[in-house]
């Protein structure tokens, strides 16, 4: 209590000002004035709990955020009767998502777990595979790093018209595109990777008189790995985008891209609206599986350590 | 690359030559071997395709029936019916163009639109502003130009992309001077980045034009977007990259708040800022091509690959990929060029 009272007595023209705004906003149009005190309420919490520098805030002011967004959306809707087809509120999609389970079940097993992780999975493996393959020659290396980095800055979702005409409609032309999408920055990353020890480092491994291979699993390809993850870490929006995108061109009757083109045909936008809810968690599931992933296995990494 | 043609010593222009041919020695090595397993593979992907028209032709083919044909292996078809082999890389429709098509279908719908080219003048009897004359600007202004089409994605994209970038540098301000926006927006920011928002840009589209906002501004706002988190990301970093000595310089100087955004944390934050600047510019071409693919846009990128897609017309989907690679490659060179400009200027080299 007594912090709330330092910071309000500290800078008061803060506070004045907001309840002014809330003042203005309410003579304007009485429904402004309840967003106001809904957005300026929760920031004065935040503003508080920030200034209060204890641990959980680091936590609790997301979360303030985050809610005070999502109550903001929806009273919104609900008090200026918002078209659905324009925007539906929360609750409308939170329904959505608990009516059909069962669908947005498969299409997250379709586009997601056959379409965005197998492709992943393979183009990971072809860049890495790569990466080590053209290691050892200094040439073919200062021959792929600018044709990589090129690539990867291309609009190559472009190519899912082309390589659903090669594949087919089903989930084997979603991964290919996966695949294309995933490999260069992989690549790139992989590739700068193997070259990020020193000489000492190496000279050591010359020392112990290690193989070629032991030198790599031993040495080149951990201290790779931060490289390698930076890369897997980005590709995992790109691997779901590529999926869903690529369903735009033509799938099988199930699938989160055929559900969002169809469900916006008929206007069930809450659908649309559930099925981009999943694609969100989905997204953030992956990039913190990688995270996880990252964590365990490069614990070594200074950018690991300041974390803790 | 350009690092090893700048580094090259600048006593004697053979050693440079040298140093600059060790550079495109090993990319045109790689890019001629792509090239190579691309033409090598445009056979294999036509083959049944020139097979099954060879045999509907009347040509004599080794499985005589369509049917025996589909029961038999590719490579075995490929040994077995090596005169069909010139047509698999002369097909019409192909599953896979060769190279010079796309190289082709490139130039006659750009410079090969123009119709006699002659200079008019901007006086009396001009036929367009720019002096020339009417046919020549059909390379512009042909509903088939490709140049015409990139034009069509880029303006939204350029328009978001500075409407993006504008609000994520305002953003990243906020975050570093404020901390309840620190803590409360930064994590969403970062967290928003994991969303594969992208794959709903065609129906923002549609609901935007429904709502009535039509013309540039639909797909500027997707190519915003997505400029926008790169940016607030690349920025806050910057912003917060001067370290606390010279923070504590600024201080014995006494310069307020202001003074020490302007001349100590804006320039310290430039490098920062023009790598999220090449990433923002790159994602915002992509946001804008796949913002006009199933919204039924009839000018741009997206709408030329998903036109081409019904109609099985590969070599125009090629081109129109082409045209898109070109003009990513380009808006970031621009980039990069400003930035070695700037940074040079700044003493900030890396």
């Amino acid at each position: 209590m007594n912090g709330i009272m330092e910071t309000i007595t500290a800078r008061p023209l803060v506070p004045a000002l907001a309840a002014s705004a809330v003042v203005a906003g309410a003579l304007l149009d009485w429904r402004l004035g309840l967003l106001l005190v809904l957005w300026l309420l929760p920031w004065g919490v935040n503003t508080v709990l920030a200034a209060s520098g204890k641990r959980a805030a680091y936590l609790a002011v997301p979360v303030v955020f985050g809610v005070t967004l999502l109550v903001l959306w929806q009273v919104a809707v609900r008090l200026y009767g918002v078209n659905q087809v324009i925007l539906p509120a929360p609750t409308d999609i939170w329904w959505a998502l608990l009516e059909a389970p069962a669908i947005l079940w498969a299409d997250f097993v379709q586009t997601v777990v056959k379409g965005a992780i197998s492709g992943y999975v393979i183009g990971a493996a072809l860049a890495i595979g790569t990466a080590i393959a053209v290691d050892r020659s200094q040439f073919l290396q200062r021959g792929l790093l600018p044709v990589g980095n090129f690539i990867a800055a291309l609009p190559i979702v472009g190519t899912a018209p082309i390589l659903v005409m090669w594949f087919g409609f089903g989930w084997q032309s979603k991964a290919a595109v996966v695949v294309v999408m995933v490999f260069f920055p992989i690549l790139v990353n992989a590739v700068a990777g193997l070259k990020a020890t020193e000489a000492m480092q190496r000279d050591l491994m010359h020392t112990y008189a290690a193989s070629y291979w032991q030198g790599l699993f031993k040495l080149r390809l951990p201290a790779a790995l931060p490289f390698i993850f930076n890369g897997l870490k980005v590709c995992t929006t790109l691997a779901l985008i590529g999926a869903i995108v690529a369903e735009f061109f033509g799938s099988p009757i199930v699938g989160m891209g055929f559900r969002i083109k169809t469900s916006f045909g008929t206007l069930e936008l809450a659908m649309v609206w559930a099925e981009i809810a999943v694609a969100a968690v989905a997204g953030s599931g992956l990039y913190g599986l990688v995270a996880l992933a990252e964590r365990r296995l490069t614990f070594w990494h200074p950018s690991q350590q300041r974390k803790r | 690359m350009s690092d090893l043609t700048q580094s090259a010593p600048r006593s004697g222009l053979s050693l440079g030559l040298r140093e600059a041919a060790r550079g495109a020695l090993p990319v045109a090595v790689v890019v001629g071997v792509l090239l190579a397993v691309w033409l090598a593979a445009v056979a294999p992907m036509n083959f049944r395709l020139a097979l099954d028209q060879a045999t509907r032709g009347g040509a004599d083919v080794m499985p005589a029936t369509p049917q025996e044909q589909g029961e038999t292996g590719l490579i075995r078809l490929m040994l077995d019916n090596p005169g069909v082999l010139s047509a698999a890389y002369r097909f019409e429709r192909p599953r896979l163009p060769r190279p010079q098509d796309v190289l082709i279908e490139m130039r006659d719908n750009t410079v090969g639109l123009a119709r006699g080219c002659e200079w008019t003048g901007w006086g009396e009897g001009r036929e367009s502003w720019t002096g020339l004359s009417d046919g020549c600007m059909r390379v512009l202004t042909n509903r088939r130009s490709l140049i015409f089409h990139a034009w069509q994605t880029l303006a939204p994209t350029l328009v978001g992309f500075a409407i993006g970038t504008g609000l994520g540098i305002l953003l990243a301000i906020g975050i570093v001077h404020n901390r309840t926006m620190d803590l409360g927006v930064m994590p969403w920011a970062i967290a928003s980045q994991t969303i594969p928002i992208l794959a709903i840009a065609p129906m923002v589209i549609v609901v935007l034009n429904a709502v009535g906002v039509q013309g540039l501004l639909p797909k500027s706002l997707i190519s915003s977007y997505l400029s926008f988190f790169p940016v607030v990301v690349g920025m806050v970093k910057g912003l917060r990259s001067p370290g606390a000595m010279e923070l504590d310089l600024m201080r014995t100087y006494s310069a307020s708040g202001l003074q020490v955004f302007a001349k100590l944390r804006l320039p310290a934050s430039l490098p920062y800022l023009f790598t999220s600047l090449k990433i923002g510019i790159a994602a915002a071409l992509v946001g804008t091509i796949v913002a006009e693919l199933p919204t039924g846009a009839r000018f741009g990128l997206g709408a030329r690959l998903l036109t081409g897609s019904y109609y099985g017309q590969t070599v125009q989907i090629w081109a129109a990929l082409f045209t898109a690679a070109i003009s990513a490659a380009l808006l970031v060179w621009i980039i990069g060029f400003v930035e070695k400009r700037t940074l040079s200027r700044m003493g900030l080299v890396r």
